[in-house]
């Protein structure tokens, strides 16, 4: 293969290359610096002379005397059966001081579209053991359901907690993980291995760790090499997977980076006008395929900039995603753990995944009577502010106290609290019940009769 | 994106590219360099590679076994691509959108001797349980019939030969970017009846209207569009994925063979074409999808049917332009869109219609177009664009969603321009008392909304006893009405008449609430009726006549003890 030494400019973490042979878009670039060292790249664009490439790690180092080859493949990545439990860095290569992985397969990190006709609908309800989530945003196996949160804000501890808890009642199955960490701070990396370590979870997780000093540009294939991983646990070898990746709004950031470096037209405050499509790369790799046994589950994690919700990076998320968990400021600063804020929050596939044969047949309605009953409340707050409770109708103060009751019962509970579906939903009722039974309009009669409390204590005195 | 040199193309052909033979269409010619959008993932594709034109613009196949398919944006069926390939969609597979091995029953309309002119149905063929006509092309010039034999024929034998020796098949091909021709195009005067309450009953869309539904995400615009594929009393259903989840197509495909239409009883899914070109697939096809669709529709409607067509969502397809335009180097336009969008939006929608046939037979296009703003704002350029060309506009909100109250359709911001036009029909069909009912209730929440503005400043207590009991009677609209679940089973469609009957329920509640008023009830003594907390049930109960009869005489005798007191 030909080493070029023809670099005519380098701008942020792209290099320009003059070539002379065909040169195929997306293809592995290996770049030799004069000390030795070697880096690697990827093609962005070709033209008749000159090649644009994206380079993974910095740029430091690479100057006119720098060898270019272009190595006429796409980026792949080794994937083999002795990958659980390893620690990879965030471009794959092992740092875990463990041997280099021994590949049964090469796979092309992009990863290809799953044809929507081999698609089979998720409908396996996972049990997180948190109630904001079981009981009102339900997660289904082969989901991806992210976590929008806001720096400072626990969401490492929800998601560990979801990590460790999550099962699929009446299966034996432990999920395998996949972890991708995208410019992480170290510290918080060490909570996340501590507590896999802790439980045992490394032995069925393969970690990522691109952390917030390693090279920007790296952290784009970063979730695409553990996409790619996950893949092949879930539908070569038949994992049930779970991928956390976090946090996706580094992601973005580089992104938008490398589009500047393009001096690309940049969309809604500047990040490129793809970046639906790229996201879309990213987390539509979640899901089960007929007659295939894995399945994928993706939790991305990310914090929102200013806790703006329309900011683009949760924006296009949550356009892409089904669902979302909502990580709230003003229930954190009360000192409610986990503090999820169901209202904005959403699980887009929780109707496949509950009722009879997968929950309970009560779960929809209680679920959706929990959040009017809860909406009616919290508005009415912002009235109080203003009027005072006592002008308020006997009604509404009902509501109002509803709201308190539902954030400190339902919504607060402990760190390693594991309540079943059947806890959440009674929980559900109990708090449902200090409401007059008329203002229930959303459950039919025949469901009160046989879940209320008032009820069930007749049946059972 | 490619640049081929050296060829002889024009715009918009389909050319193969390179050793790979992947499709694709050119798009700017410019001296010696002709740029080619590839439908499939270019990556790996090396400069020097050959490019050959096949000449054709891009086209859809038109004939039987489309009703039940599932493609791709250009029309690939994705149920042969997993055959051809497997789980994943890999790049270089072409395959036709019709089978060209399949025989159907061919009966003959026309005989020998007639003359038959473009357009003109010559046959039928029953493909599920919906009879699919068999036209003379468009573009075919007609004539007199020389022969024509019913039979078990593919799409690529003759079933009908002219005088002057011109071929017939069952197979039509036609260029997507280009309208199927039309008799004459008519006022729309007939609703589609959608069974969702808030639709029908205040903001409905004409049999051949135009719709749009813009909201954030997350807040239904994928669940209404599945409820008017659903429940829509159209008789074709053209449903496009453009850029959306792989997920809820799949979704599609697992619920609608289970659910009957409720009119014929007959399975859903055979009523349906389906496109779906995920976010994750090739931008170029997800351009191209929105075209595949509306020409199968179209030609649904040549055939005399009430098509609707589902695009979720125009946004993606408008960004597909963006990234294509920007690729181009095109000057852009607002946010980047290229300065084309308004009028590609516009051609669009102007494709739906009630229309006169060129068989002379009423065929109507639906188009119903999901849009998704960024960060929700109603300002962006396509929502904008969008609401200058359609009729329809149901504005999603998010407040509404969040506190799940579905569907979460803003009632004062929606409207209708179809209001005039299906007055009569309203009058003839459900009830003369409907159109004052359906005005009654609008000024109801009119009203509410600016007592609630009162009522944050200074509390609901404080507002006159009258309106007190309006508040009352807008939350019961809101509550029993205009919220409805799409995943209950009965609650899921609700027919005209249970519409006109809950209405006129609440309204019965809201006069005998204002007599007894006049008789010095108090409010609290009107609100608190109890029969009145019955009236949510009725929307779960399947024959509910009955049971809402005996909750109004409950609801009489309630109030009129509460007189006699
Ligand atoms: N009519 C309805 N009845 C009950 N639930 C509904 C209804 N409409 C929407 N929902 C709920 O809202 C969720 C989101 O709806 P939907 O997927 O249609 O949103 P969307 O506007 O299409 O979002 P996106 O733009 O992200 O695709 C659904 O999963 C469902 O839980
Ligand atoms: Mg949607």
């Amino acid at each position: 293969m030909k080493e070029y030494r023809t670099v005519t400019q380098i701008a942020g973490p792209l290099v320009f290359v003059e070539k002379t042979e065909p040169i195929g878009y997306n293809e592995l670039v290996n770049i030799s610096l004069a000390d030795g060292t070697m880096k690697r790249g990827q093609v962005l664009d070709t033209s008749d002379e000159i090649v644009v490439v994206q380079v993974f790690e910095t740029t430091a180092g690479i100057g006119r005397d720098s060898g270019i080859r272009f190595t006429g493949e796409t980026i792949k990545m080794p994937v083999g059966k002795e990958m659980l439990g390893r620690i990879l860095s965030g471009g794959g290569k092992p740092i875990d001081g463990g041997p280099d992985i021994v590949p049964e397969k090469r796979l092309d990190i992009t990863g290809a579209a799953i044809n929507p006709y081999a698609r089979s609908s998720p409908e396996d309800f996972i049990q997180t053991g948190i109630s904001t989530i079981d009981g009102t945003n339900t997660l289904v196996r082969g989901q991806k359901l992210p976590i929008f949160s806001g720096s400072g804000l626990p969401h490492n501890d929800v998601a560990l907690q979801i990590a460790r808890q999550a099962k699929v009642p009446g299966s034996t199955e432990e999920f395998a993980v996949v972890f991708a960490a995208m410019g992480i701070t170290r510290e918080e990396a060490n909570v996340f291995m501590a507590d896999f370590e802790k439980t045992g979870a490394l032995e069925r997780a393969v970690v990522f760790l691109n952390l917030a000093d390693d090279p920007a540009v790296e952290r784009i294939i970063t979730p695409r090499l553990a996409l790619t991983t996950a893949e092949y646990l879930a539908f070569d070898l038949g994992y049930h997977v779970l991928v956390i990746l976090t946090d996706m709004t580094n992601y973005c950031e580089a992104l938008r980076q490398i589009g500047a470096a393009r001096e690309e037209v940049p969309g809604r405050r500047g990040y490129p006008g793809y970046m639906y499509t790229d996201l879309a790369g990213i987390y539509e790799r979640a899901g089960i395929i007929k007659g295939v046994k894995g399945s994928v589950t993706q939790i991305p994690i990310l914090t929102m900039p200013g806790d703006d919700i329309t900011h683009p990076i949760p924006d296009l998320t949550g356009y892409i995603t089904e669902g979302q968990i909502v990580v709230n400021r003003d229930l954190h600063r009360k000192g409610i753990y986990p503090p999820i804020n169901v209202l904005p929050s959403l699980s887009r596939l929780m109707n496949l995944g509950i009722g009879e044969g997968h929950t309970r047949e009560d779960h929809k309605k209680v679920s959706d009577q929990l959040y009017a009953a809860y909406a009616e409340g919290n508005d009415l707050r912002g009235l109080v502010a203003i009027v005072g409770k006592d002008a308020l109708s006997e009604r509404d103060r009902m509501f109002l106290e509803f709201a308190d009751l539902f954030e400190d019962r339902f919504v607060r509970q402990g760190l390693y609290e594991d309540r079943t579906i059947q806890e959440t939903l009674d929980l559900g009722w109990e708090l449902l019940a200090t409401l007059p039974e008329e203002q229930l309009v959303r459950i039919d009669r025949e469901l009160i009769q046989k879940y209320h409390p008032k009820y069930r204590k007749n049946v059972q005195g | 994106m490619v640049t081929a040199v050296g060829l002889d193309a024009h715009m918009y052909d389909v050319v193969k590219v390179g050793d790979e033979e992947l499709m694709g269409e050119v798009i700017k010619i410019q001296g010696e360099n002709i740029i080619i959008q590839v439908y499939e993932d270019t990556a790996g594709i090396r400069p020097g590679e050959p490019v050959e034109n096949t000449g054709l613009s891009l086209a859809v196949e038109l004939g039987p076994g489309l009703l039940t398919s599932i493609y791709d944006g250009i029309q690939r069926p994705l149920e042969v691509l997993v055959d051809k390939m497997g789980n994943f969609i890999e790049r270089g597979v072409s395959a036709p959108g019709l089978s060209h091995e399949k025989k159907w029953e061919f009966k003959p309309i026309a005989k020998a001797g007639d003359t038959v002119a473009p357009g003109e149905i010559i046959g039928e063929v029953q493909e599920t349980n919906i009879v699919h006509k068999i036209m003379v092309p468009p573009n075919m010039k007609g004539g007199k019939i020389k022969s024509i034999q019913s039979g078990s024929y593919t799409v690529d034998e003759t079933v009908c030969e002219l005088e002057d020796g011109t071929a017939i098949t069952m197979l039509q091909r036609w260029p997507v970017r280009v309208p199927r021709p039309v008799a004459e195009k008519m006022n729309p005067d007939i609703p589609l009846i959608t069974g969702q309450r808030i639709l029908d009953g205040l903001f409905p869309i004409a049999k051949g209207g135009t719709a749009a539904i813009p909201g954030p995400f997350g807040s239904g615009k994928t669940v209404t569009q599945q409820q008017l594929a659903k429940w829509s009393d159209a008789e074709i259903v053209v449903y496009i994925g453009c850029g959306e989840r792989g997920n809820e197509m799949t979704e599609v495909l697992t619920e609608f063979p289970e659910l009957e239409d409720p009119k014929s009883g007959k399975p859903l899914m055979e009523r349906t074409v389906l496109i779906a070109n995920t976010s994750n697939m090739p931008v170029a096809a997800r351009e191209a999808s929105v075209y595949t669709g509306i020409t199968i529709a179209e030609y649904f409607r040549d055939m005399g049917y009430d098509v609707s067509l589902m695009a979720d969502s125009t946004s993606r397809w408008a960004e597909a332009m963006r990234e294509i335009s920007s690729r181009l180097e095109e000057m852009p336009g607002e946010e980047g869109y290229p300065a084309y969008l308004a009028a590609r939006l516009s051609e669009f929608y102007e494709r739906a219609g009630l229309v006169e046939t060129l068989s002379n037979a009423k065929g109507s296009v639906s188009v119903i177009g999901a849009v998704s703003p960024p960060g929700g704002d109603f300002s962006e350029p396509v929502t904008q664009n969008t609401l200058r060309i359609v009729k329809v506009f149901w504005a999603l909100d998010a407040k509404l969603s969040q506190r799940r109250h579905f569907p979460a359709i803003n009632w004062l911001n929606s409207y209708s321009l179809y209001l005039d036009t299906l007055h009569d029909w309203y009058d003839r069909e459900v009830s003369p008392e409907w159109n004052p009912l359906r005005a009654w209730a609008m000024e109801v929440l009119q009203k509410e909304a600016e007592l609630q503005e009162i009522v944050q400043l200074v509390g609901s207590d404080a507002l006159p006893d009258e309106e007190q009991v309006t508040i009352e009677v807008a939350r019961m609209i809101r509550e029993i009405f205009l919220q409805q679940n799409a995943y209950d089973a009965v609650d899921t469609f609700c027919p005209m008449s249970k519409q006109y009957d809950m209405m006129k329920a609440i309204k019965a509640y809201a006069d005998f609430a204002r007599s007894a008023q006049v008789a010095g009830a108090t409010p609290q003594q009107v609100i608190g009726i109890k029969t009145k907390n019955e009236l949510p049930q009725i929307k779960f109960i399947k024959d509910y006549e009955p049971v809402l009869a005996k909750i109004l005489k409950d609801m009489e005798a309630e109030f009129n003890a509460l007189r006699a007191a």
